[in-house]
């Protein structure tokens, strides 16, 4: 069975480069291009022989390795057209010493990760608008409407008489949402004084759902519940 | 001819006192409006929304508010600290007590960023806005996996596309990335002179 682990991301030709470079203590200007040309080869030569799959950019610094290891040692006679075998070479020293500083500042900001990790502030209040997702069932509504039911019985000092038609309650509502994407299911019950006003808004709230012009949902089960407005 | 007997003198004494006592009341007043909204808010706050709510004009009141707050934690060896983040000012606790509020804090602490996160990071932090073929020919390798995770983090966002043919999607650092290293502001990345010279050089 052909069972190949991937560097996927983790390291690179550079990385490579870098780590030759580190182990045999070169001069990053002048790396000796015979050498570390062997020496990455003989990465690759490993890499197949434990069957990792490691990427193609793998094989595009091999052939500019050998490329400029044949320009040294057949350095030609007429003036060529293309990029000098030092031009590259500097690109490839440019390339090194420029990936190496963003490994440093890598591991300083992993130093700041791991300070600031121990230091703790306050977390999120409310749950980001897309953790509400639940929809609310009838039984979570009846469930929450009697808690404010419960609520408004120690909370009545005077009775109050106002209409009872659901649909002036229908219009109120939608008048709440006006200029909002929701509102909390609480808000809807607010400054109602008389349990058959509640009933009614209530009636109203389920027409509402019912016609699909509102949602009712929850962050998740048993928690708060708020009312969307439907997309039109 | 302004009288310069007595009275006056102690009554005009008297108003500055009466003024200045009047200023402080308020400078404490809005010194504990900051301290309750610092504390309330689940995110760094900045000056400018601390001026909006306060409804005061003067920035530099506002500051000079956190900073007494500031000192007055520090003198009463508090075990909370404002933290200057992300632009803007919040209610820490301290690191030395950090094993103690993981205990109540179950989920979560364990995440870290892995190395290639943190240079491709780097990059981005540096040359923002900047391409994904252009990170890539930094770091010599692909970084689509990588930059998706920043992404989903939202430590780092899409922040337009380069007028260039194809034109490709650029990426660029969030207010997310500052509070996540402590940072204040893009200032404060490490520097590439602090950064000691490669091997060899």
């Amino acid at each position: 069975m052909d069972y190949r682990i991937r560097l996927e991301g983790f390291e690179g030709p550079l990385d490579l480069l870098l780590h030759l470079v580190k182990k045999n203590e070169l001069d990053i200007f002048n790396i000796p291009i015979a050498q570390i040309t062997a020496d990455y080869l003989s990465y690759i030569k490993l890499f197949r022989k434990l069957n990792l799959d490691f990427a193609g950019e793998f094989l595009v610094i091999a052939s500019t390795l050998i490329y400029l290891k044949s320009r040294m040692l057949l350095p030609s006679a007429e003036p060529v057209e293309e990029e000098e075998p030092e031009d590259y070479q500097a690109e490839l020293a440019a390339r090194l010493i420029e990936y190496q500083k963003f490994k440093e500042i890598a591991n300083a900001l992993k130093e700041k990760e791991a300070m600031q990790r121990d230091i703790y502030g306050r977390l999120p209040i409310i749950p980001e608008e897309e953790d509400y997702t639940i929809e609310a069932t009838l039984f979570d509504l009846l469930d929450a409407f009697q808690r404010v039911a419960f609520r408004l019985e120690e909370e009545v000092r005077e009775i109050i008489q106002e209409d009872l038609r659901v649909e002036d309650r229908v219009k109120e509502i939608l008048e709440l949402l006006k200029n909002k994407r929701f509102i909390n299911f609480d808000t809807i019950f607010s400054g109602r004084s008389s349990k058959s006003l509640l009933i009614v808004t209530f009636l109203a709230l389920l027409e509402l759902i019912r016609l699909r012009v509102v949602f009712a949902r929850q962050a998740r089960p048993f928690g708060d519940i708020r009312i969307y407005k439907a997309k039109s | 001819m302004v009288p310069m007997n007595r009275e006056f003198r102690t009554s005009s004494f008297a108003m500055t006192l009466f003024v200045s006592t009047a200023r402080i009341m308020e400078r404490e007043k809005l010194k504990n409006i900051v301290e309750c909204l610092l504390f309330f808010s689940d995110k760094p706050l900045g000056i400018d929304k601390l001026a909006e709510i306060t409804e005061i004009e003067n920035s530099l009141e506002i500051i000079e508010a956190i900073e007494e707050l500031k000192r007055e934690y520090e003198l009463r060896n508090s075990a909370l600290q404002v933290v200057n983040i992300a632009q803007g000012y919040q209610i820490c606790t301290r690191n030395e007590f950090s094993s103690w509020v993981k205990k109540l804090h179950s989920s979560q602490t364990t995440f870290q960023l892995s190395l290639p996160a943190l240079e491709t990071l780097s990059i981005i932090a540096y040359k923002q806005p900047i391409t994904r073929g252009e990170i890539e020919k930094i770091r010599g390798v692909d970084s689509s996996w990588v930059l998706r995770k920043l992404l989903e983090k939202k430590i780092v966002k899409i922040s337009g596309r380069k007028k260039v043919p194809g034109r490709p999607i650029m990426y660029a650092t969030t207010n997310e990335f500052l509070r996540y290293f402590g940072l204040r502001d893009l200032s404060e990345i490490p520097s590439l002179d602090e950064i000691k010279p490669p091997v060899g050089g």
